[in-house]
């Protein structure tokens, strides 16, 4: 780890105007069109730094559109890990006419600008150093076929890049292959644009002006790169999963995708069947209804979706709360309210789930951070909607479903499922009877039977109107409230049961952040900026689950001031921790609320830190 | 044991060893005289004497004065009264799950045709495996009367409104949606019934009744084409229908040309002998002909109007593995440590 924050090194330079080189430290932007192809070219850039053993990570900015609207890719490589979305941009790669002057004018002094020479960026700013390059030009001597041009004219910048940052050409040819995987011809053209642009870098560019530089490392060896959404797709298949239903929806979509894709090729026997059944829906009421059918009759159902698949979920989701039927959903949230952005991150779903449908309802819900945690609590959420039959909510965000993370590869899930309380024709014969929803064990949660239990007492009747402990239709306030008290004793029982938050004391801290999701990667950033900078230690507590636990209390009381930070407008996690607090705990939240739709960055906590704590917070 | 004798199989049992009363489920709580409830009896007679072990069957329904009956018919079975307009949904889910089941699902016309319009048209187009029953009444009772969706045009209100638009013909609309088994019945003929159910139980994938079910207390007057009075006068068979079961090979003489004979699905017969109309249920051309006869002239004929026993369903088109996914192993549904490593390794 270096002892001087990218931040200071960079300063620096700025002050003495030199030329020192700026190691493993940067971030590059490329700014094109949505359809242009691109993709491939920034997966083939990310991987090729990746593979050189440096933390990176890449963040996808893109229209709700198919082609022709501007779409930005952002790669992060830094040596000390950080990777969550830094505002700066490094290095940028403009081929989009409509927004280079923009991009440009937003940019930091003394930056890198490589275009597309017909742009004529070069006397926008003098503040810059710009790199025209004829990309079209060079495409065109590779093929005449004007649609291969323009994809190739992206593999180009990409070796154009490499060139000016030194990175490794071999690692690049490892990169490209394993992107067109198995296509000779797509393989050949494209190494062959490669070198173009490494070409003409190498024999017209001149690279003394630009700063950033690759050198090996050796920290992401036996990590992996991969999206949360694939991330949580594993995580369904090795929690072994029967049942997907689902909707297209953006940014979910890819989950289900996925699934398929990997369902197809690990979950179909020697002799051709499949064992499992995934549907795509009509609409979202009958993806979650479908779930919601097969988890009552037994099978480990699951739907994704993102925050109007939600709204129009409810009714059906508080019917599965008050049956009490299990079925796993995934909340891929994106900003809202309405369409809002579509194709934007946010984290404000969080009431809209937590207390989906009308009338008295408390659901769980799981928050991953990372993509290994995606994989993770995918397979716990399978356990957790049998154990207490009722659904289990996944929340993930656009920036960690649809971007590409490097993560530790992920741990075999090396336990017994737990398929809940399910009494078998056996269990039915020693019983003689049972109650569908009797609190047999005083944890709050009954014995259920599946249909198809060959057992005369088998059988009882579903239903989301009033019932009694033996499942009768009953109006009588008793049962009623009986009723919703055992829900709630479930409810708390399930406190135990959740992924617990993830907690760090720092010596000495008076104040303490809190954060859930793809927010933590700017908190321990800030946390890091805070205590170089500031000398200001702050704890952090990591939740990643409703119900909160115990620690909850603790934490608030052993802190001055806890700074509740989320990516809404609302404080909606801050409103539900005051709720669980004493007053005078809840007194303590201090809200830092980011809600732009682009992903939170630790630059943007700090300050919000520094203001409150120097503008005198008591 | 060869030499013992057996005894002779007891009197009013089915095949299974049960009796009708195995098959009947709480007290009705709908309105005295009610069109669902002569359904509900029916269901229990076909149910019994078709042989089907309860234990398989799911009872499944939305809202409405008709998804309340699945809890009065089949007491051994598991029942589902899920939301309004979506049993659809629960249907497609439960069959995903257990192959093994028989879904037997009741909805109202409110429920089907306009709330659940949406859920039913899809379930039709993927021939879903269940038993679908729409008791039509062309009011919504749980509330109070308002017209439904298939109220026929002109018809009135018991409070006197007027219906001022067109009936939407759940027939019609199912076969051109591809549902391979369509019937149109009258609750108050259960002679025809109980054959009609024998066969949607022989058969594999939707079958679609739409039972004309008189609301007494809201439409049953004059002025309703939907009342007892108004179907007892109008209704014609367009066929007799008789159900030979699989495991009942009864040879019957009969003169050929009087008498259609369907195979259906499992080996049972269903043999139609001409009544009103000289008609082929398995030709879809003819069947939608009828249909739009009907809808134009006001008739009221009912029988099986359309089958086709050709079509696969959905489960058999999904290739899943024989036996139930919700009694699959840990085993049998997580792939190995290897088999992550592997997909790890590509990532890497």
């Amino acid at each position: 780890m270096s002892d001087q924050s990218p931040q200071a090194v960079m300063e620096e330079d700025q002050r003495s105007d030199t030329k020192e080189l700026i190691i493993n430290d940067f971030s590059i932007q490329v700014a094109t069109v949505n359809g242009s192809g691109s993709q491939s070219s920034n997966t083939v850039l990310m991987r090729s730094i990746f593979q050189m053993g440096i933390p990176v990570s890449g963040k996808n900015l893109f229209p709700s559109n198919i082609a022709g609207l501007p779409t930005w890719f952002t790669i992060r490589a830094n040596k000390d890990g950080w990777i969550a979305r830094r505002k700066e941009i490094d290095f940028l790669v403009a081929m989009n006419a409509d927004t280079a002057r923009e991009d440009v004018m937003s940019l930091d002094p003394n930056r890198v600008v490589v275009y597309e020479e017909t742009l004529n960026l070069k006397h926008v700013r003098k503040d810059l150093h710009f790199f025209p390059i004829p990309f079209a030009k060079l495409a065109g001597g590779i093929t005449t076929d004007s649609r291969l041009r323009k994809l190739l004219a992206n593999m180009i910048y990409v070796g154009v890049v490499g060139e000016l940052m030194d990175i490794d050409p071999a690692e690049m040819e490892v990169a490209l292959t394993k992107q067109f995987k198995g296509k000779a011809k797509a393989v050949a053209l494209n190494k062959q644009a490669l070198e173009v642009g490494r070409k003409f870098a190498a024999e017209n560019l001149d690279r003394s002006v630009v700063p950033y530089r690759c050198k090996r490392m050796d920290l992401t060896k036996g990590k992996v790169i991969i999206d949360g959404n694939s991330a949580s797709a594993l995580g369904c298949m090795f929690a072994g999963v029967t049942v997907a239903t689902w909707y297209p929806i953006t940014p979910s979509s890819s989950l289900c995708e996925t699934l398929a894709d990997y369902m197809h090729d690990y979950r179909i026997g020697e002799d051709g069947k499949a064992s499992y059944a995934i549907v795509q829906a009509e609409d979202e009421l009958a993806a979650v209804g479908m779930a919601i059918g097969a988890g009552w009759a037994g099978a480990r159902s699951m739907t994704s979706t993102a925050g109007p698949g939600i709204s129009l979920m409810n009714e059906f989701i508080g019917l599965a709360y008050y049956a009490e039927i299990p079925v796993v959903i995934f909340d891929v949230t994106r900003v809202g309210p309405s369409t809002g952005l579509p194709t934007r991150t946010q984290q404000s779903d969080i009431l809209s789930m937590v207390h989906c449908s009308h009338g008295d309802t408390k659901h769980i819900m799981l928050i991953p951070a990372s993509v290994s945690e995606c994989f993770d609590m995918a397979v716990d959420a399978f356990d957790l909607t049998e154990r207490f039959q009722t659904p289990i909510f996944v929340m993930t965000d656009l920036d960690l479903g649809m971007n590409n993370w490097m993560s530790d590869t992920f741990k075999y899930p090396n336990r017994k499922f737990d398929r809940g309380k399910v009494l078998n024709a056996e269990d039915l014969q020693k019983l003689g009877s049972f109650k569908r929803y009797a609190d047999v064990d005083g944890d709050g949660i009954g014995y259920r039977t599946l249909p198809g239990t060959k057992h005369p007492a088998a059988a009882y009747f579903t239903r989301g109107s009033g019932h009694n402990a033996s499942a009768l239709y009953s109006e009588r306030p008793d049962d009623y409230k009986n009723n919703m008290d055992r829900l709630l004793k479930k409810y708390e029982t399930a406190r135990q049961y959740v992924p617990q938050p993830e907690v760090e004391y720092k010596n000495g801290a008076r104040i303490g952040f809190l954060a859930f999701g793809t927010t933590h990667w700017a908190i321990v950033e800030s946390q890091d900026q805070l205590q170089k900078e500031q000398k200001m230690a702050v704890s952090y507590y990591r939740l990643r689950a409703i119900p909160f636990t115990s620690h909850l209390s603790e934490f608030f009381a052993k802190h001055d001031r806890v700074y509740v930070v989320e990516q809404n407008r609302d404080a909606q996690m801050a409103s539900l921790i005051k709720l669980e607090l004493s007053p005078e705990l809840g007194a303590k939240i201090r809200s830092v609320l980011h809600y732009n739709g682009l992903p939170i960055d630790a630059r943007f906590v700090t300050d919000a830190v520094i203001a409150a704590e120097k503008g005198g917070s008591k | 044991m060869s030499t013992t004798m057996q005894p002779p199989p007891p009197k009013n049992v089915n095949r299974f060893g049960l009796t009708l009363a195995d098959y009947k489920g709480a007290d009705s709580t709908l309105c005295a005289g009610c069109g669902h409830d002569a359904i509900t009896s029916q269901i229990i007679r076909a149910f019994y004497e078709y042989g089907v072990e309860p234990h398989r069957v799911a009872k499944l329904s939305g809202i409405g004065c008709s998804s309340k009956t699945p809890a009065y018919f089949l007491g051994q079975s598991h029942g589902f009264n899920a939301v309004h307009g979506r049993m659809p949904a629960i249907a497609t889910g439960v069959m995903l799950a257990n192959r093994e089941l028989i879904a037997i699902g009741v909805s109202g016309d409110g429920d089907t045709a306009s709330i659940g319009m949406g859920q039913f048209v899809h379930l039709l187009r993927r021939n879903i495996p269940m038993i679908y029953i729409i008791e039509n009444n062309g009011v919504y009772g749980l509330t109070k009367g308002q017209f439904s969706a298939t109220a026929d045009y002109g018809t009135k209100a018991k409070s006197g409104d007027m219906n001022d638009l067109p009936a939407i013909d759940v027939c019609t609309m199912a076969i051109e949606l591809g549902c391979n088994f369509v019937c149109r019945s009258f609750a108050g003929d259960p002679k025809q019934m109980v054959p009609l159910l024998k066969a949607a139980l022989a058969h594999r994938g939707t079958a679609l009744f739409d039972i004309i079910s008189p609301c007494v207390t809201f439409n049953n007057h004059e002025g309703s084409t939907k009342s007892y009075k108004y179907a007892k006068d109008h209704e014609e068979l367009i066929h007799e229908i008789s159900f030979v079961p699989f495991f009942e090979q009864i040879t019957v003489d009969y003169n050929p040309g009087e008498v259609k004979e369907v195979e259906m699905h499992d080996g049972s017969t269903v043999r139609l002998r001409k009544a009103s109309h000289d008609f082929d249920p398995t030709n879809k051309g003819e069947a939608l002909n009828l249909l739009r006869h009907c809808y134009d002239s006001g008739e009221f004929l009912t029988g099986l109007i359309y089958v086709n026993e050709e079509k696969p369903d959905f489960l058999t088109q999904l290739n899943m593995v024989n036996a139930p996914l919700a009694t699959l192993s840990q085993e049998q549904v997580q792939p190995t440590p290897d088999d992550l490593k592997e997909i790890m390794s590509e990532l890497m």
